[in-house]
């Protein structure tokens, strides 16, 4: 026998995008494993060191504190979490874009005062106030985005500008009043603090969101599959769809344990729904594909004939509107709107969240997941640290110094990526 | 015989081209960058457009790319007289231009770049369709790219500029404009871009390279356009003419293939006049 051929006559032919013989392609369970172990030594980092950092801090202040882990604690952790965490989802986009929007806190501040004048003074229906705030937010992310792309100004200077314009509109709309108290009847204060999602309501969503995430994922394969691709067996996905159902379902029979006080509150529910709605929009819509490509090179976007201005322009409306909806999220969670609603730590916490969740500085990549993990750490600090009665001081300490961290494992992560080829 | 061979249209003489350009002008303030252009291109012909720095390649291209106009001239696509104001107007002509630069997004997959601005899929993306025709271009390409799941940061210098061109190959193109695809690449990168040229020929594409490698162009291109100064200085088939004829025309020396043509040119009419 002089020709030994690698692949025997009467196999099936490989799949159209793993015949190429340089590939590196996994076939086993190990060699999947030590994929993964690669992908992260090249920088590819992905969310495992906000997991990482997750744990450990769950674990150093359970042991400092053992009510920390308790069910009651945890619901209110998570909820406390959703308002600076949905103005997160809009720090995300901007950068993505490789921008930044430095006045979501004041953003949020003018939203809280527009829903507390307005319910107090006005007397007008909830509902209509807050499309009135979320209005308002849209109409500022308007006019960023006009002035960024009519002028090209840097957006952190207009936001730096709008960090003070809006914070002036705030004030100015509080007037004398200073603090308004929102009564605890109104269906914010229920939303936002008050309220939990009904359990048989919260074990029916998980399912919804492990049978969505296993339908996704055979459906793709078996897209993938007939056009002659390859695809990942249905036993990896089925374990993982598995996984999270359990998981899923663990949480919320633990934090039900808590009695009528604790749960998954309605605006946790939300915010993550938010988050599935963005992730959805990023990855697998046309708009979301020219987000990206504008962060990464906006050149190349321009002249593959993307209307980069309109991109710019949507996401800081969008920005804008979610810092309105964090703030609303924020006035019925504190069941007030004051002076200082918004100001503060509102600010740098809701773009460290963004930013120790994953998503660069540098614009081009990252995801709205890391929204979700980076407040989790971002509060699961300022929470355990309360708990400890230790005062703010030491928290914005530890808040920098974790944000600190994050753009360092960012930076390290993408100098790496480019030694390995894959920035 | 020589002489008869250095005239290009022999070849072609029952084809139309492509794309004929005539008499084109073009000055930026006081430079005068391009003086009474003309060129063809034939479908399935690769024509190497060569000239120092400053002979107005690039200026030429930026006219076909639509990225500015030209003063005076006219441009005729498949025998009808066309303008082209914009980049999206040469596009939807069907010329494809891949600037030196390649305007790749690094961050994105090789798929998402190929497809980048006119993405499959109604609401959402068609992601299998879109991979399957990568791996359909990338083959007839010829193509050796490892996987079109990995962001283009990973790719070495060729694989980055093959993506560029097949990218530039999605909207089927009658002509395709390259601007100095070898210039930053090595030698095995280079032969691996100069197959994808003859490939490029072989579907039938009009091919422009620019190019400043000599070598690249007589390896290749069926046809040498030699600017110099704005100014057409002479047209070779690559099969007829040396390396130093070329090189002549490119530096305008003055004992050359061109001036000696011109010269039997002359005598040929005195001959008739008479
Ligand atoms: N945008 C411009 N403004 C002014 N002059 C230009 C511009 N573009 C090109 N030129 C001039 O036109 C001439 C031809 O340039 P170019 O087409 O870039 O040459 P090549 O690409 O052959 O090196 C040069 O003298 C250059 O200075
Ligand atoms: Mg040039």
């Amino acid at each position: 026998m002089t020709q030994t051929p690698t692949v025997p006559m009467d196999s099936p032919p490989a799949p159209s995008d793993l015949q190429d013989e340089r590939l590196i392609r996994p076939t086993g369970a190990r060699d999947t494993f030590t994929a993964q172990i690669k992908r992260i030594r090249t920088g590819d980092l992905g969310s495992l060191p906000v997991i990482v950092g997750l744990v450990i801090i769950f674990v150093i202040f359970q042991i400092l504190n053992n009510a920390f882990l308790g069910p009651q604690n945890l619901s209110d952790l998570l909820v406390g979490a959703t308002s600076i965490g949905v103005t997160a989802i809009g720090i995300v986009l901007v950068l993505l874009l490789g921008q930044i929007d430095l006045s979501v806190g004041s953003m949020a501040g003018l939203s809280s005062a527009i829903f507390g004048v307005l319910l107090t003074q006005a007397h007008w229906p909830e509902w209509v106030i807050v499309v009135v705030a979320l209005a308002a937010g849209a109409l500022v992310g308007l006019l960023y985005g006009f002035l960024f792309v009519r002028f090209g100004v840097p957006s952190f200077v207009i936001t730096l500008a709008g960090l003070l314009a809006l914070l002036g509109a705030q004030l100015a709309l509080l007037g004398a009043s200073g603090t308004i108290n929102i009564p605890f009847t109104t269906g914010l204060v229920a939303f936002s603090l008050l309220d939990y999602v009904p359990s048989w309501l919260a074990y029916v969503l998980a399912v919804i969101a492990a049978g969505g995430y296993l339908w996704s994922s055979l459906s793709r394969s078996r897209k993938r599959t007939k056009a002659g691709l390859s695809s990942p067996g249905p036993t990896g996905t089925l374990v993982k769809a598995a996984i999270l159902l359990v998981a899923l379902g663990a949480i919320i029979a633990y934090l039900n344990t808590g009695g009528n006080t604790a749960g998954v509150g309605d605006s946790f529910v939300m915010f993550v729904i938010l988050i599935v709605i963005m992730n959805y929009v990023l990855t697998r819509t046309r708009w979301g594909r020219s987000v990206y490509a504008v962060g990464g090179n906006v050149e190349a976007a321009r002249r593959a004939g993307i209307k980069v201005n309109r991109v710019y322009i949507v996401v800081f409306v969008l920005t804008s509107t979610f810092a309105a909806l964090g703030g609303l999220l924020y006035a019925g969670h504190l069941g007030s709107a004051g002076l200082d609603s918004g100001s503060g730590d509102y600010n740098l916490d809701a773009i460290a969240a963004a930013v120790i969740g994953g998503t660069s500085l540098f614009g081009g990549r990252g995801s709205a997941w890391s929204a979700l993990l980076g407040i989790l750490v971002i509060w699961s600090i300022s929470n355990g640290l309360s708990l400890l009665s230790l005062d703010s001081s030491v928290r914005f300490m530890i808040t920098g110094g974790v944000l600190l961290l994050a753009v360092i494992v960012d930076s390290l992560s993408r100098r790496s990526r480019a030694a390995a080829g894959r920035a | 015989m020589t002489l008869v061979s250095e005239v290009s249209s022999g070849k072609h003489e029952s084809v139309d081209p492509v794309m004929s350009i005539r008499g084109i002008n073009k000055g930026f303030g006081a430079v005068q960058a391009l003086t009474d252009i003309s060129l063809d291109i034939y479908p399935g012909e690769v024509v190497a457009l060569v000239g120092d720095n400053g002979a107005g390649k690039s200026t030429l291209v930026k006219i076909l790319a639509g990225v500015h106009p030209q003063d005076s001239g006219t441009i005729t696509f498949h025998d009808k007289l066309v303008s082209i104001p914009t980049p999206a107007a040469s596009r939807a002509l069907g010329i494809a231009t891949v600037f030196q630069d390649l305007a790749l997004c690094d961050n994105l997959d090789v798929v998402s770049n190929l497809f980048l601005g006119r993405e499959i899929g109604t609401i959402a993306l068609n992601e299998v369709e879109m991979e399957s025709r990568s791996w359909e271009l990338l083959r007839q390409l010829s193509a050796k790219i490892p996987s079109v799941r990995i962001p283009v940061a990973s790719l070495s210098g060729g694989q980055r500029q093959t993506v560029a061109i097949a990218r530039s190959l999605i909207g089927e193109p009658s002509i395709v404009i390259l601007d100095e695809p070898t210039a930053a690449l090595g030698v095995a990168q280079t032969a691996e871009v100069l197959n994808l040229i003859e490939r490029l020929r072989e579907r039938g594409h009009g091919v422009l390279l620019i190019s400043h490698n000599l070598a690249d162009v007589q390896a290749v291109a069926d046809r040498v356009v030699v600017l110099r100064l704005g100014r057409n200085n002479g047209e070779f088939r690559v099969a007829d003419v040396s390396y130093e004829d070329i090189i002549a025309a490119i530096t305008g020396a003055t004992d050359n293939v061109v001036t000696r043509r011109e010269a039997a040119v002359r005598a040929q009419t005195e001959e008739k006049n008479k």
